[in-house]
């Protein structure tokens, strides 16, 4: 994610407690690049989910999104399947540490998730902490990220800063 | 101010001299652990970095227990990738088939984590370890291949929650149902982001197996880690195991904590989790009569030799009963090696049960014992999320192992009380 981009897609809702057993089942989990979780993301709620989604969409779910195991398939399969970025009233631990470390955007507001219903436009301003819901014309801030993952995600994710750390020059094609 | 136990632990890898909750440090980590199901995405990334070399062979510690072993063809190549990672990086604290075990039974058994020491791995229970007085936590496997180049990882230091234990257990009230209980009043979301610092008279009842089991589900409730001070049990247990308790630290008398709770464990009865959160708590009795399918007794919550020496003492002499499938799973290879010396195992197979290898396997659905269609079981494991050990439409009631062979003996969900 690149600072000032506007991520702008459609909503898809989810409840409280979306665990990774959700997002993606185990018997997905002997593989683990976007491409081949990507068809997979969201089976344990809705198996049609990553066939239905426009690339870019939204996810929006209540509290605790990405509970459950420490699998960074989880994430990677959301960005396999196109997911622009997840708003959430608040994120599992691991998983919060995990989308950052790979590079999907997660927004945490629980008044913008409230507000939000299935199929609603939004567009999500990251550089000004900005969630706009364009259908019901609503406007929601978001906390900043602390500096460490404001580090992270400028850097474009851990692999970036650690290569970096390594004194490596950028990932070609990356 | 005193500082709580994560945060003096924290505070000694980040090499200041305190550190308080909701501060941003980075650490050095002392171990860095990784199994099959999490390890080739984790050499993947860590090719991607750049790196060529882990910083610290020392501190690697590579395990097989999820789909091993091999389940299929992939899970097999998964296992196979670690196994030459090892080879390549030089990494000696890696457990084949056979001669392994579930992650988090395994590393105290072995030593591998003393008291004192920062200890990430790419699986959720790894909180396991606080047990033993050590900050252990689940990572992804980009932090992991960060802590394999680096040695090193940024934490931001959590708020603690003090738990006070108190009380006496009642006969098959066990630390499982304490853990449930805790998981029960604070909901799945109920310690997020904290660490959950366990006290209290009632630990002294508590063998390291008991406590192992506790700390395990801290996770479940959100915590970022699940901690006991290390004690005269502990230390008697790392010592045991060729560990060290030379980093051992306890919270300060004047520590912060974020929030206090007491759970009586004298009124405690056996608790059930029905489906599908595991904070969805009620005591046995209120499930009785209800139907199973299949019986599991195994995972890194309660695949200890206890709890062999608990289902058996039920099932010796007794049948699992017509229409229910009792699995067990023995956590690791001594466990299982134990098992067969004292009989246990004849003891279970007589009655009617399969008891496999370790693994992970029936737990997360992966393999021996996968639910299918609609179909109930009663699990000694630490989830029950929709879909978690097989079918979506499957039912997963989570359970000590006692009301586990009790409700395998007569087919619904039973208290080990109630059998004739």
């Amino acid at each position: 994610m690149s600072e000032g981009q506007i991520l702008r897609g459609r909503a898809w809702r989810f409840g409280d407690h979306v665990d990774t057993d959700v997002i993606i089942p185990v018997r997905y989990c002997n593989m683990f690049r976007p491409e081949e979780l990507g068809p997979h993301a969201m089976a344990g709620a809705d198996p049609e989910f990553a066939s239905r989604i426009a690339p870019g969409d939204l996810i929006v779910a209540g509290t605790n999104f990405g509970c459950g195991s420490s699998r960074e398939t989880a994430p990677v399969a959301l960005l396999g399947a196109g997911v622009g970025a997840v708003v959430a009233a608040s994120f599992g631990r691991i998983f919060f540490r995990n989308a950052v470390n790979v590079g999907l955007p997660i927004f945490e507001s629980p008044e913008a998730s409230a507000a939000c219903q299935a199929g609603d436009q939004l567009a999500v301003d990251a550089a000004r902490g900005l969630i706009r819901n364009e259908t019901r014309g609503l406007s929601f801030t978001f906390a900043p990220y602390s500096a460490q993952v404001a580090e992270i995600i400028a850097a474009g994710g851990l692999v970036p800063y650690v290569r970096r750390r390594l004194g490596l020059p950028p990932e070609r094609g990356g | 101010m005193g500082m709580t136990l994560a945060e003096k632990i924290l505070a000694r890898t980040a090499g200041l001299a305190a550190v308080s909750a909701g501060e941003l440090v980075t650490c050095t980590v002392d171990k860095i652990m990784a199994t099959d199901i999490t390890a080739p995405l984790t050499i993947e990334v860590f090719r991607r970095m750049g790196a060529t070399r882990v910083k610290d062979p020392e501190s690697c510690i590579l395990i097989n227990d999820h789909f091993v072993p091999a389940k299929d063809i992939r899970s097999a190549d998964f296992a196979r990738a670690m196994r030459e990672f090892a080879k390549e990086q030089g990494i000696r604290r890696y457990f084949e088939v056979g001669r392994s075990g579930i992650c988090h039974v395994l590393v105290p058994e072995k030593g591998l984590v003393s008291p004192g020491e920062l200890f990430v791995g790419a699986d959720s229970h790894t909180c396991t370890a606080g047990a033993l007085g050590a900050f252990a936590t689940g990572v992804g496997s980009t932090d992991l291949a960060a802590a394999w180049a680096l040695k090193e990882l940024w934490f931001k230091v959590p708020s603690t929650l003090r738990v006070e234990l108190r009380g006496s257990f009642r006969p098959h009230v066990t630390s499982k149902d304490v853990v449930l209980r805790l998981i029960g009043e604070l909901g799945v979301e109920g310690a997020r982001y904290q660490a959950i610092e366990f006290h209290g008279e009632a630990l002294a009842a508590m063998p390291m197996h008991a406590r192992l089991t506790l700390c395990n589900m801290a996770v479940e409730a959100g915590a970022k880690a699940g901690m006991i001070p290390c004690d005269d049990i502990t230390a008697a247990y790392v010592t045991a195991h060729g560990g060290s308790v030379d980093k051992a630290v306890t919270p300060d008398g004047d520590a912060s904590y974020a929030a206090a709770l007491t759970i009586d464990i004298s009124a405690l009865e056996p608790q059930v989790a029905e489906p599908f959160m595991p904070s969805n708590i009620r005591p046995v009795g209120d499930f009785r009569g209800l139907r199973v399918d299949q019986v599991f007794i195994g995972s890194c919550t309660n695949g200890y030799l206890e709890d062999l020496r608990a289902a058996a003492a039920i099932l010796k002499g007794r049948k699992v009963a017509d229409g229910v499938r009792l699995i067990v799973t023995p956590a690791t290879q001594s466990i299982y090696l134990e098992a067969v010396r004292e009989g246990i195992v004849a003891d279970l197979v007589e009655a009617g049960a399969a008891v496999t290898t370790p693994t992970c396997g029936a737990c997360l659905g992966g393999h021996m014992g996968v639910l299918g269609k609609d179909e109930v079981a009663l699990a000694t494991t630490n989830r029950n999320f929709r879909g978690r050990m097989g079918d979506l439409s499957a039912r997963v009631y989570l359970a000590n192992p006692a009301v586990a062979a009790a409700t395998a003996v007569t087919g619904t969900i039973t208290h080990p009380e109630e059998l004739p």
